[in-house]
């Protein structure tokens, strides 16, 4: 039995070995490559997977970013354990974090804005596409479990070409700790005291009815997989999954059709230097009200962050980071994302030149040879 | 040179006497201190693991006391940022008390008929089944759940309950709870299925483990077969019957994955029949890796904490009853 | 009575045959050549159907899985050998009690230590993190099953080899293991099919990844996909191929831990005693 054991053993070793080396001939040496670590947010995964895929295929496979999807509180969160070596998340760091990483690292840490959230209303209603106009005050009243049948009156209202089921509503919402809920959650709570009070916004909060999903895809699955459900979502979401979707009024009084031109517009306003901002409710006239920016996180310095060893690492990072800020936009409507607006690039590049490894500018020197700054 | 080593060349008798001695005693010193260790090495990880979760989950002890963390029904992380473990130990306990009492009897009677009536072809279908059905992964038996299961339930089993009751009852229908599929009774009902293998298995040991003079005893005083099984295999067998239920309960406290993807995650009572609940495993999976509050990370710590005490509690009582039921064996790993 | 006794059997048995068979089936029909040969990458590979599988997952569960092993053998079999061959060492009874506990710990509590005490000072999660986490599943398993394979070899044996003037040390390792050589393994490969199966420790550990690593030492030092853990949020995940993909995931992981268990009941078979 034991040479049984051993030779499976030498088997599988053999197989580990032979697998890796045999991918490895055709492209860059392995002891060039980089590997880069990020995590968080689910709702940009889909964009920030693709671009590792063709930021992978432009190097020739020698510079691989793993990015895993755990929710913004986990990019948050790992971030600061510096587990990783950015995070990615759909809420801005709280003061009290920001002042934690200047007083720990000696630094600031920035928020850099990649892409933009949006968040849509998602339902399943049979023989119900999307279409379904809400207001935020209806949105508050379902999510608070006072609307529970959808056919309320004031659903109809909204809605009086549509005949509306006599179903119950089943709220879905995120169970982690998630961007997507603080921009839904902010949305609600700037169109009602009353869920200001009660629930508030935050990457989690304490949902007074309806049942979790464990991330964007939890939520998705819950909502696709339960006639009557209502649950919220990133478009992209929405649109990959074939989900029905509502039309919400914005503070205009428009109703906005989702997407992402809507979403772009909804960012046309000023921004601040940290780009630290929610802007649910916007006062754009044609701008869709739920949604925000999506950030990467990083340290200023970037040699502080224990997930990453060498300058090497660090600037492979900004390369990745500057690639998907500018030419990497490119690939962000075949997916359904919306892209950045001007503005934010300019912050954003802002940002990056400040961007050190043990005090020398590595970020303006990247910017300086990609043409980006002179 | 010591002068020890040439006086042993000098008389090369007691040198082989000498060394063999050594040899015996330092080769059996190191040999039980390596051993020692190795033993040693599985306290610590035990009691390493309990003092980290104490330590890590300190924060929130200290903030709202062991019992008030225990006793405390919020749990809300945006707007109060307090933290009560009592909607997921009320969770947790209901679903595997549950669980354990719908799988008892019928582990029970598969395990009295693999091994008093069965012929042994049979048996051993029955045993390698049941075995082999125990080692499906947690991960495995969860996508089954969300994908065939869940979905069975909700169209053919909740939904005609749920309509049935609002048409007669409709008081009741809070109790009932939204039928989506996702939910304490689906948790329940995939808890039950996952431990049913491992209480059978272990009431099986501990009915084999009955000795043979006992059944020929009561064979004796002119007894049916289901008489000596009632009279004389199961009370000797009912301390490891017993341990082994409580052990399986253990099973459903601690049993994870699956009950993560089908509980619905909702961390506010109360809970419903057919509505989402939560679990400790379950919120310390959906929440670990995304809490952000250093409070709502230690809270989650101290759940895990809280777990490990239970785990200590179920290990220390199956132990006892063991002990104290049994007549005479009923082994149980 | 019989009769009832054996209806019940068969409702038993019958939805735990359901999910096998449900298993096996949508498993197999989901997977492809793709499915071993290529990484995972974007989900947008797997809905615009290019070339997208879980090679990198596999390779992967091998390596953290065989670490584990490598991690857990010695210990465990150590501490076995401590309960049965020193019967009367004043540990034992803690020792037995603190392997019980550990046994019946959920393993996401070990995925919370591994990570309190290996991930936080690495700085990075990696698929070492995940062995040993895995390690700590298996630990009090072997323990126990070795325990009750040395004890099922007569004292006789060590007594003559004693009385021979052996010591102690060489009667156990040269007498009394191998004898006990079957039952070793199958408590070995027991304790392997429970922690290849679990999803829960590797969360906070190996972490996952898209990719194959850069080089064969990646899999150790870097984060490293595994199989329960991808299944999990392959599962969650809201894209239809994706959740084909979870199924054949699943028939893998299931086949693995199959194959580990029915090996384990065939060289148990009539010599030994032990318990799953």
């Amino acid at each position: 039995m034991k040479f049984t054991l051993n030779y499976l053993l030498i088997l599988f070793l053999s197989f580990t070995i032979i697998s890796c080396g045999g991918e490895s001939s055709e492209h860059t040496p392995s002891e060039d490559r980089v590997s880069i670590l990020g995590a968080g947010a689910t709702f940009p995964a889909p964009l920030v997977t693709a671009m590792a895929d063709e930021y992978r295929d432009m190097t020739n496979r020698r510079v691989t970013v793993n990015y895993q999807s755990i929710g913004s509180g986990g990019g948050i969160r790992q971030f600061m354990e510096q587990t990783v070596m950015f995070g990615m998340s759909e809420a801005f760091l709280s003061e009290e974090v920001m002042a934690d990483i200047e007083s720990s690292t000696g630094g600031r840490a920035f928020n850099l804005p990649i892409t933009l959230a949006d968040v849509v209303p998602t339902y399943n209603l049979p023989g119900i596409e999307k279409g379904l106009v809400f207001s935020g005050e209806v949105l508050v009243e379902i999510f608070l479990g006072e609307i529970v049948d959808w056919n309320d009156p004031k659903l109809v209202e909204l809605n009086p070409d549509i005949n509306l089921p006599d179903r119950n509503i089943t709220v879905i919402h995120r169970s982690d700790g998630s961007g997507t809920t603080n921009v839904f959650t902010s949305f609600l709570s700037r169109v009602s005291d009353r869920w200001r009070d009660t629930v508030g916004f935050a990457t989690s909060v304490n949902w007074p009815t309806g049942i979790g999903g464990n991330g964007n895809e939890g939520v998705a699955g819950a909502v696709q997989n339960t006639p009557g459900a209502i649950g919220y979502n990133s478009l992209t979401y929405a649109i990959l999954n074939n989900m029905s979707y509502g039309y919400v009024i914005n503070s205009s009084g428009n109703i906005i059709e989702p997407s992402y031109e809507a979403t772009t517009e909804a960012a046309n306003i000023e921004l601040p230097d940290d780009t630290r901002i929610l802007f649910t409710n916007t006062p754009a006239e044609y701008g869709y009200p739920i949604a925000g920016f999506a950030w990467m996180l990083v340290y200023e310095n970037m040699e502080q962050n224990n997930a990453i060893s060498n300058r090497n690492e660090a600037e492979e990072l900004l390369n990745f980071i500057i690639w998907s800020i500018t030419e990497g936009q490119e690939l962000s409507e075949s997916l359904g994302f919306a892209k950045i607006p001007n503005s934010a690039l300019e912050k954003n590049i802002a940002m990056i030149r400040l961007i050190k490894w043990d005090g020398e500018e590595i970020g303006a020197e990247l910017l300086l040879q990609q043409g980006l700054i002179d | 040179m010591d002068p020890e080593n040439s006086q042993l060349k000098s008389k090369g008798n007691f040198r082989n006497k000498y060394t063999d001695a050594l040899y015996k005693w330092l080769g059996d010193k190191i040999f039980t201190f390596v051993v020692v260790g190795l033993g040693a090495t599985i306290i610590l990880v035990t009691l390493g693991m309990a003092l980290v979760l104490f330590f890590e989950g300190s924060g929130a002890l200290t903030e709202f006391g062991l019992f008030g963390f225990i006793k405390g029904t919020t749990w809300d992380p945006a707007v109060q940022m307090v933290f009560g473990a009592w909607p997921f130990m009320f969770g947790t306990l209901v679903t595997s008390a549950l669980a354990l009492a719908i799988s008892f009897f019928p582990a029970l009677a598969v395990a009295i008929f693999s091994a008093e009536y069965a012929p042994g072809w049979l048996a051993e279908i029955i045993d390698n089944l049941i075995k082999l059905i125990a080692a499906i992964p947690s991960v495995v038996i969860g996508i089954w759940g969300i994908f065939i299961l869940a979905p069975w339930l909700r169209d053919s089993i909740y939904e005609p309950i749920f309509f049935w009751t609002e048409a007669n009852y409709p008081d009741m229908l809070h109790i009932l709870g939204n039928p989506m599929g996702y939910g304490m009774a689906t948790a329940t009902i995939v808890l039950s299925l996952m431990i049913l293998p491992y209480t059978t298995a272990l009431a099986k040991d501990a009915i084999k483990a009955v000795p043979r003079d006992q059944r020929e005893a009561s064979w004796a005083l002119g007894s049916t077969r289901w008489e000596v099984i009632r009279m004389a295999v199961l009370p000797y067998a009912r301390g490891g019957i017993m341990a082994g239920a409580i052990l399986s309960l253990g099973r459903a406290i601690g049993e994870t994955m699956a009950v993560a993807m089908l509980i619905g995650n909702k961390n506010t009572l109360p809970f419903s029949i057919f509505g989402a609940g939560a679990t400790m495993p379950s919120v310390i999976v959906n929440e670990f890796r995304e809490a952000v509050e250093s409070l709502h990370l230690s809270s989650l710590m101290a759940i895990g904490f809280v777990l490990f005490l239970i785990a200590l509690i179920v290990n220390l009582s199956a132990a006892y009853i063991q002990r104290k039921l049994s007549i005479g064996g009923g082994q149980v790993v | 009575m019989v009769g009832l006794l054996c209806i019940s059997t068969v409702v038993v048995l019958l939805p735990l045959v359901i999910i096998m068979v449900h298993v096996l089936v949508e498993g197999f029909s989901a997977l492809s050549y793709d499915f071993f040969t290529e990484e995972l990458g974007s989900p947008s590979r797997a809905i615009q159907g290019q070339a997208t599988g879980l090679v990198h997952t596999i390779i992967g569960t091998i390596v953290v899985d065989t670490l584990a092993l490598l991690i857990a053998v010695p210990i465990g079999i150590g501490a076995g050998m401590m309960l049965s061959e020193y019967p009367e060492h004043p540990l034992n009874p803690t020792l037995r009690l603190m392997n019980d506990t550990l046994n019946g710990m959920p393993a996401i509590l070990k995925g919370l230590f591994i990570f309190v005490l290996i991930v936080k000072p690495m700085g990075t999660f990696s698929g070492i993190a995940g062995s040993v986490a895995l390690a700590v599943v298996m630990l009090p398993i072997i323990a126990r099953t070795t325990e009750s394979a040395l004890q099922s070899i007569p004292w006789t044996i060590r007594e003559s080899g004693l009385a021979l003037g052996i010591p102690r040390w060489r009667v156990v390792l040269s007498t009394v293991m191998p004898a006990a050589k079957g039952g070793l393994i199958t408590g070995i490969l027991l304790a392997f099919a429970r922690a290849a199966g679990e999803a829960a420790p590797l969360l906070f550990t190996s972490f996952g990844n898209n990719y194959l690593p850069n080089n064969w030492y990646g899999f150790i030092f870097s984060p490293t996909d595994t199989l329960p853990q991808r299944l999990y949020s392959l599962a969650i995940s809201p894209y239809e191929q994706w959740h084909s993909m979870g199924w054949a995931a699943a028939i893998i992981l299931f086949l693995m831990v199959i194959f580990a268990f029915i090996l384990a009941r065939l060289l148990a078979r009539d010599k030994f005693k032990i318990q799953a």
